[in-house]
């Protein structure tokens, strides 16, 4: 119990925020660990930011309790919490240099001078910006205002980082090099993140653990890994990269899929449960090959109906001969692992799916 | 294209050709305004010893300035309140009641004013006699007008995430106020200010309603003196008047357009 409480920095109980009887969030619990980065994702107007900003004390939640380090602070106003935020719009003071965005909150403590001018150069050379220090903001470049945003929420050493939308004002080449020195620089730092973000790849990329938000609830919690190659629902699956899905039903253990011709057989990961289902699979777990001749388990026939060539991969659309799928297209994603491609595919050409049964997926359908 | 350049031309000419022979006129020996006879500066040195004329001046300068501060202050605070507080009861009733001096005809903001002085005169005995001070704040009341304007939409271009960046490194929502949003806002206070001491400098017809006696502002003496017969001295205070104001002007234009030009020069660096 005691342990616990020492893992974990931020406790989120049971919070709802309602905006005239909507629920923007809608009784989130969550359990956030020391030293972690967490991220919120979802699309626009699933809550996320709402529930970062009850983090930062800017929004009062309509019920539940947020305790920071084990202790509650539903109480302490913004600028009374250890929580730093980054904003979008990184909200530097325009007027203010770089130096003085930075010291702005270690001023507010009253620190002594020369403790501020120390902490202030030691982010400032963590951030890789000490030759910007006397610069006003809009003398600086998109990540360079970015990395002394950075730095400014770092200053003050804060129980909570919250990042929001850390990538939105950026370009997108720009944005995957950033990903990854933040992630870096927040990680050396060991400080709790959480972030949000409506961007996959950059919730994948930089956080220990993602968290789906839809209208207001949290869908599923896990590593980047787990909610992937393990989504619980149907909203994760299609929320989280491509994926292919057939109605299927369990019942007694058995699978039977009508939109797949043959037998499907699930790892046993998967089959605990009765009722309505979708098998799930993934477009790169599915094999590719020309000709006619299926196995008994785990493959389907059809036709190629659509290449998109991507130059890491191909993207191919087979449409299913047979089963009650028939003419429903599945996704395929295909490697090009040589220059010249030994093997293509034509329109229209007869080919064969065929996939590992640990790559099916079995969700359980919410509705029926 | 040639057509509209000379229509421009008569536009100009017809809106700035009285304000230049008023300017020429003033540097005439005559006493009478309309026969030019030789170059002199006499009556800048009579406009200086004219007791009544210098009085009203500074007394005008004072009520400009004094008018200038008050309506800031206030229009700051109301602007605050209608873009930073939200939806309160009353909001479009307080904010269209700021707002309805602008379209107010003057006479009956005049008149109003008055009757409110009179009866509270009587009333509670303040104010005892009608006079600068009533003149004041006749014309804060319609100043506030423009200068919340003003403030307003500046305030509500201002990224609101500068404020809460401030409060959440610690600044008590006073201090945001203070360190963040008056700097930031400071543009809007300045042009404010600049708008209601013009107002006020400016105002003849207000100011008659609610003036006193041995309280005339410069508008005043000047209508009632011209209706006596035009004196070149008048000239010669609307040329340092006139002169002032294109100084002021230039000053106003070339310090936004060096502004303006430095932060342009600093958002194209970016790139």
């Amino acid at each position: 119990m005691n342990d616990a409480k020492v893992h974990c920095a931020v406790e989120v109980v049971n919070v709802s925020k309602y905006f005239d009887d909507v629920a923007a969030v809608d009784q989130v619990n969550l359990k956030i660990n020391k030293g972690e980065i967490f991220a919120l994702l979802g699309g626009s107007g699933c809550g996320k930011t709402t529930l970062l900003r009850m983090l930062a004390g800017f929004e009062k939640p309509s019920q539940g309790d947020i305790k920071i380090n084990g202790v509650s602070v539903l109480n302490s106003p913004p600028y009374q919490r250890p929580v730093n935020m980054m904003f979008q719009s990184y909200a530097l003071f325009p007027h203010m240099t770089v130096e003085q965005n930075i010291a702005f909150g270690l001023k507010q403590d009253k620190l002594p001078a020369a403790q501020i001018v120390a902490r202030v150069t030691e982010v400032l050379g963590l951030v890789q910006m000490e030759k910007f220090r006397s610069r006003k903001p809009a003398q600086l470049s998109g990540g360079q205002q970015q990395r002394v945003a950075l730095a400014r929420s770092l200053a003050k050493k804060p129980a909570l980082l919250l990042l929001d939308e850390p990538m939105g004002a950026l370009d997108k080449k720009l944005r995957m090099q950033m990903q990854l020195e933040l992630a870096n620089i927040i990680e050396s730092v060991g400080v709790t993140c959480v972030m949000v973000t409506h961007d996959q790849e950059e919730a994948m990329t930089m956080a220990d653990r993602i968290a789906i938000m839809d209208q207001g609830r949290i869908m599923q919690v896990g590593q980047p890994r787990e909610i992937y190659e393990f989504p619980n629902s149907k909203l994760t699956a299609e929320f989280i990269g491509s994926i292919n899905l057939f109605k299927a039903v369990v019942s007694g253990g058995e699978l039977t899929c009508d939109e797949l011709p043959g037998q499907v057989v699930a790892g046993e990961a998967n089959a605990a449960f009765d009722g309505p289902c979708y098998v799930a699979l993934r477009p790169e777990k599915i094999r590719l090959e020309a000709g006619r001749n299926l196995d008994a388990k785990n493959c389907a026939a059809g036709k190629v109906n659509d290449i998109a060539y991507l130059g890491s991969h191909n993207v191919i659309h087979v449409r299913l001969d047979v089963g009650a799928g028939q003419g429903k297209v599945v996704q395929v994603h295909v490697s090009n692992f040589a220059r010249h491609a030994t093997q293509t595919f034509d329109f229209e050409q007869s080919v064969v799916l065929s996939w590992d049964q640990d790559a099916v997926v079995l969700i359980k359908a919410d509705q029926p | 294209m040639k057509i509209s350049r000379y229509l421009l031309l008569a536009g100009l000419v017809f809106l700035y050709f009285p304000l230049l022979v008023l300017v020429i006129y003033s540097f005439n020996e005559s006493r009478l305004v309309t026969i030019w006879t030789e170059f002199s500066v006499k009556w800048y040195l009579e406009l200086l010893e004219d007791r009544q004329l210098m009085d009203a001046f500074f007394l005008s300068l004072q009520i400009a300035c004094s008018t200038a501060f008050m309506s800031v202050l206030l229009g700051t605070i109301a602007a605050y309140v209608l873009v930073k507080f939200g939806r309160f009861p009353g909001q479009t009733l307080f904010s269209s009641m700021i707002i309805a001096p602008l379209v107010m005809p003057e006479v009956i903001t005049g008149l109003s004013l008055l009757l409110l002085f009179v009866g509270l005169g009587n009333w509670l005995g303040w104010p005892a006699s009608r006079g600068a001070m009533t003149i004041w704040i006749a014309h804060v009341t319609f100043s506030v007008a423009f200068v919340t304007i003003v403030i307003t939409s500046r305030l509500r271009e201002m990224d609101s995430s500068l404020e809460e960046a401030a409060m959440d490194l610690g600044a008590t929502p006073l201090k945001v106020f203070l360190v963040i949003t008056l700097p930031l806002i400071s543009p809007a206070l300045i042009s404010g200010w600049l708008l209601a001491f013009t107002l006020s400098l400016d105002d003849l017809v207000i100011a008659s309603f609610v003036s006193g006696p041995g309280s005339s502002t410069l508008p005043m003496v000047i209508y009632s003196s011209v209706r006596l017969g035009v004196s070149p001295k008048i000239n010669a205070l609307a040329t340092i008047f006139v002169g002032l104001i294109l100084v002021g002007s230039f000053v106003f234009w070339w310090s936004m357009q060096r502004w303006t030009r430095y932060s342009a020069a600093k958002t194209s660096g970016q790139q």
